[in-house]
């Protein structure tokens, strides 16, 4: 059938397209070319059509100021630690709470550990400040254990932990949701044929529990991958100050303030698509090799 | 099967750490909440775990209660939740709709121009160029029309359509009833649970944003949501009523306060809502 045919046939879909598409052309796809300000000398009076050429300019001015290696390096730190100790521990919970037997205590202690995902960011970096300030309760606790009584997140050496610790305890119950529910489509059968055959608690978490849940695990990790380098902008926004920047400061936080605080749109427009390229090589690459290893992928 | 002791032992101690970590997650709930009925002054120098209030007084929400700005956030908030939710389901609905029909040509290329926007993005500047372009830098459509969908809901919500029965579509069809109509009097009202689902998504999220407000909002402070109002109590510090002295000493008072008189409204409507978006992170991972 031809193009024209097939317009005439489904006319009311395509009608019904065409907004969606506009909206995606005006807010996705605009900014998205709207990103070549990176290699112009933008000036907001002149706009992108009148703003000089600046060529390779703006990244050159980033890579080689004081801040590149920081933020990057900050960037990546906490992306390292946010996958080694945020990633499992929601798979973690879920493999614990597949092991109980009540449902209903499951249940109740399931719909406990969501609450923390609904509280909004501002309120929890509100508490998380109050809690670990000078005479913060976290802050008192540690005091019992030779920690300083002071501000924790104003020493530089304390932001990467609170951060990491904190997005667990807002995320790890509603990360396991995913993982509950694949757990709960294994085939109950699997678990009495390897307890027959002589496997133990353990064995059978490591040979049949496990094995359930890698497809999930592997598409979840791509996804992770691929955010690597925009951790939490907002969360580090609201948290960090500059006495702490020499931990805290990351490549979406530097660009906020170059950009909207600094209004230097160039700059910021460069280190912005530097990012967003390697995030975008990023899921390539966690989608080939997951692709290759454990067969899944994205797409 | 069978169990032993050493089982036993195991599920003991599997759900007393459990139990434990639950607490973990309520604790600082239940330690804000007491604190906000608290006497200031024994406020300040209490350290350490807070299960109940220490004294008791309510100067807390008094104030609050008197903080313009809270108020003026609040009644902002509400705006964009209903305003804001309402555009999000209208787009959101009509692209699901139409993306979870099949047979049309261009289906493959329009879903890959859609789901490309999730891996590749303009990034914040050039989001807020354009936004300052259309010339609705510090309006409340700055909060409602860039993002109008968010790609992950559409596809949540395609996948929940797309289960709708192929003859309920084609009996309507064959009456002579267009697409337009097949989606809101049959697709729509078959799909009331997915629907539901996203619904709570796009309205928590209103509710919760503030990153969007700060950067599109830098001089309309009269139309700034809570979350923003919030901010400036929890972190920037800001004086709670300028000018006020009195107001210093109950100002970690009203910070509680303010968190509780936020949160409310969500962990009141959490309970009932809660299964529904359970089922939306499993749809959400039903993979085509």
């Amino acid at each position: 059938m031809s193009l024209k045919a097939d317009f005439r046939r489904n006319s009311w879909l395509y009608w019904m397209i065409i907004p969606i598409v506009i909206y995606y052309v005006v807010f996705m796809y605009i900014p998205m070319f709207g990103q070549i300000i990176a290699f112009q000398d933008y000036r907001p009076s002149r706009g992108i059509l009148g703003s000089d050429w600046a060529g390779l300019e703006n990244f050159i001015d980033f890579f080689s100021s004081p801040f590149a290696t920081r933020v990057i390096k900050n960037t990546i730190i906490i992306a390292l630690n946010e996958i080694i100790f945020g990633f499992p521990a929601p798979i973690i919970l879920a493999l614990l709470l597949n092991e109980l037997t009540c449902q209903t205590y499951k249940r109740t202690l399931q719909t406990i550990s969501y609450i923390p995902h609904f509280i909004s960011l501002v309120v929890m970096c509100g508490i998380i400040i109050d809690f670990v300030s000078s005479d913060g309760v976290i802050t008192t606790i540690l005091s019992y254990f030779g920690f300083e009584e002071q501000n924790l997140l104003a020493q530089s050496k304390y932001f990467v932990p609170i951060y990491v610790i904190s997005g667990i305890w807002k995320e790890i119950g509603w990360g396991s949701i995913i993982y509950l529910a694949s757990l709960s489509g294994v085939d109950q059968n699997l678990y009495e044929a390897a307890a027959i055959d002589g496997a133990g608690r353990w064995q059978r978490l490591l040979h049949v529990t496990l094995p359930a849940l890698i497809p999930i695990i592997s598409i979840q990790l791509i996804m992770r991958v691929g955010n690597i380098m925009s951790a939490g902008a907002e969360k580090i926004i609201l948290l960090y100050s500059p006495a702490v920047y020499e931990s805290a400061d990351t490549i979406a936080s530097y660009v906020y303030r170059a950009g909207i605080q600094e209004q230097s749109y160039s700059l910021a427009a460069a280190v912005g698509m530097f990012n967003s390229v390697i995030n975008l090589c990023l899921v390539f690459f966690a989608n080939w090799f997951s692709r290759k290893f454990v067969e899944e992928s994205l797409w | 099967m069978k169990k032993t002791r050493t089982d036993y032992v195991i599920n003991f101690l599997i759900g007393t750490f459990l139990t434990i970590i639950c607490l973990l997650f309520l604790y600082p709930i239940v330690h804000v909440l007491a604190a906000s009925f608290s006497d200031p002054m024994q406020l300040m120098n209490h350290r350490g775990l807070l299960f109940k209030p220490t004294g008791f007084s309510l100067d807390g929400y008094e104030a609050v209660m008197q903080n313009k700005g809270l108020w003026t956030g609040y009644g902002n908030t509400i705006f964009y939740v209903l305003a804001g939710t309402f555009v999000n389901m209208v787009f959101t609905i009509v692209a699901a709709y139409v993306l979870s029909r099949k047979g049309w040509r261009l289906k493959k290329q329009i879903t890959f121009f859609i789901v490309f926007t999730m891996y590749f993005t303009g990034g914040i500047i050039p989001n807020f160029l354009l936004v300052k372009g259309l010339g609705i830098l510090n309006s409340r459509l700055a909060l409602i029309l860039p993002n109008a969908i968010a790609t992950w809901n559409l596809l949540v919500l395609r996948t929940g359509f797309a289960s709708v029965p192929e003859s309920l579509i084609e009996a309507p069809k064959i009456d002579g009833a267009n697409e337009w109509q097949i989606m809101w009097k049959v697709v729509v009202p078959v799909s009331k649970a997915s629907i539901a689902v996203i619904l709570l998504f796009y309205a928590v999220g209103h509710w919760n944003s503030w990153f969007n407000a700060m950067v599109y909002l830098p001089s309309a402070r009269d139309l700034y949501p809570l979350q923003l109002y919030l901010r400036e109590i929890l972190i920037s510090n800001a004086d709670v009523a300028a000018g006020d002295n009195t107001i210093n000493y109950i100002g970690e008072l009203v910070k509680y306060c303010a968190i509780i008189v936020s949160t409310v409204p969500i962990l009141c409507i959490y309970p009932f809502v809660q299964k529904y978006f359970v089922q939306g992170v499993m749809m959400g991972s039903i993979k085509e």
